[in-house]
């Protein structure tokens, strides 16, 4: 893993007013983005009982007990299974590199989120080459949610067929594990011409009653292939009705909001909700206005790696925040 | 007598050659064959031209220059609605029926475009 200065690819979205320790609990917020501007670079943060605490994946040798939490979990996003253009004509060859990556993380995560896009053209072999490429990771266990790449031709049918038994609607769900409840969106289908993304009425509706029986003090990870706070609008960046979700979960004291679709990290963090979006494993896309379009970024083949990655996420005793790392597949 | 009846005959079939020649010229022909279509080209996430005007019968044809795959969809998803189109494939349809059309792509609704039929 390289430790290069990412701040280019990997600084924090920019403009928006951050809280610090709103809530006088003693949690170091402003210690804790601080952190978070680095992590590109493959700084590790862990929250401990409030207290944050932050290690160099590169610098040290890794003291995986102190930073062992309770759950452990990746995320990887917009493996565009089938896409050939100049910006990445080995899609294969870097998912690979992913799950390499992801098997060699010092703490082995339980389970994997994929936020989406998984193939390029809905096609059955470019779903089928992911499935394979996902069986030699150390997590058996791997969640979706559908980018728009996945529900093409027959809205979302085969998506479903594949990935969503035991979902709802267009394929949305929730699930607990160690204490933390996760709850995986569907905000690609339906798209409204000029609009973005939608999670639409009924989806709505079920993730009202689905929060209600969950506890204010458990953890919530929301994950959804489309940004759910408004990165950029004019790049179709942002969901449409997001806020209401979020207004569903505002009583939570930990909500952490995993996105994709935008192949770049970018986070935000407003009262008690962590918003994150991941690289893709396949290409990188041009950070907002520095473009004419949101289209694959070709960049110098030594450094294509570089500005592909995986999230780990981590859940510790001390309720609060999860840690959030990126590391890229350099 | 005869040779006026000639001189019309001749005037007649000109002016039947030029009608045909300058129906084929503009692009409208009552069989709706052998006419070139509007090019509509898609490219950086956009439609271009976004608007076109054409007369009714006109063929418009869109290809997609971009490296992503995109649609061509008309707002109501029923008039006229491509398959996913991968990079150089196209969708043409003919616009017969005079009125407005606006349409996207269902994959970046972002995108936008307008058909204006006379």
């Amino acid at each position: 893993m390289k430790r290069e200065d990412h701040s280019a690819i990997t600084a924090p979205g920019d403009g928006e007013p951050i809280s610090h320790d709103q809530h006088h609990d003693g949690i170091d917020r402003r210690g804790f983005l601080k952190c978070m501007a680095w992590v590109g670079t493959g700084t590790f943060c862990v929250m401990k009982g409030g207290v944050l605490s932050s290690y160099s994946l590169g610098a040290l040798p890794f003291r995986a007990h102190d930073a062992h939490g309770e759950l452990s979990f990746v995320q990887i996003s917009d493996s565009h299974m089938g896409f050939d253009k100049p910006a990445n004509t080995d899609v294969v060859g870097t998912f690979k590199t992913a799950i390499d990556k992801i098997n060699a993380l010092p703490v082995a995560p339980e389970f994997i989120l994929h936020t989406g896009d998984i193939s390029h053209l809905s096609k059955p072999a470019e779903f089928d080459t992911v499935d394979q490429l996902l069986k030699p990771a150390s997590a058996k266990d791997v969640f979706f949610v559908p980018g728009e790449h996945d529900v093409l031709n027959d809205d979302g049918a085969q998506y479903r067929e594949r990935y969503g038994k035991g979902a709802q609607g267009s394929g949305w769900y929730s699930f607990d594990k160690s204490g933390v409840h996760f709850i995986g969106l569907v905000n690609v289908m339906n798209l409204k011409a000029g609009g973005l993304g939608s999670l639409g009425q009924e989806q709505l509706e079920w993730l009202e009653k689905d929060v209600k029986r969950v506890s204010h003090s458990t953890p919530i990870v929301v994950f959804a292939h489309i940004p759910l706070w408004s990165v950029y609008p004019e790049w179709g960046w942002g969901t449409d009705d997001s806020a209401q979700a979020l207004a569903y979960l505002k009583r939570f004291g930990s909500v952490t909001v995993l996105n994709g679709h935008i192949h770049q990290i970018m986070q935000k963090v407003e009262g008690n909700v962590t918003f994150h979006t991941a690289c893709s494993t396949a290409f990188p896309q041009p950070k907002p206005g520095q473009a004419p379009s949101p289209g694959p970024m070709k960049v110098p083949a030594e450094q294509l790696r570089s500005v592909l990655g995986i999230t780990d996420v981590q859940q510790v005793q001390g309720k609060h925040a999860l840690a959030v790392t990126d590391s890229d597949l350099a | 007598m005869n040779r006026k009846k000639w001189l019309v005959a001749i005037a007649v079939l000109v002016t039947a050659i030029t009608i045909g020649a300058s129906r084929h010229i503009f692009g409208a022909s009552a069989d709706g064959k052998a006419a070139t279509p509007v090019e509509v080209k898609i490219d950086n996430f956009s439609f271009a031209p976004a608007v076109i005007t054409i007369p009714a019968g006109t063929t418009v044809r869109w290809t997609n220059r971009d490296d992503i795959p995109h649609t061509v969809v008309s707002d109501d998803h029923t008039t006229f609605k491509s398959k996913v189109l991968d990079t150089d494939e196209q969708f043409t349809y003919t616009f017969t029926k005079p009125g407005t059309y606006s349409y996207f792509c269902s994959i970046h609704p972002k995108m936008t475009g307008k058909v204006v039929v006379q």
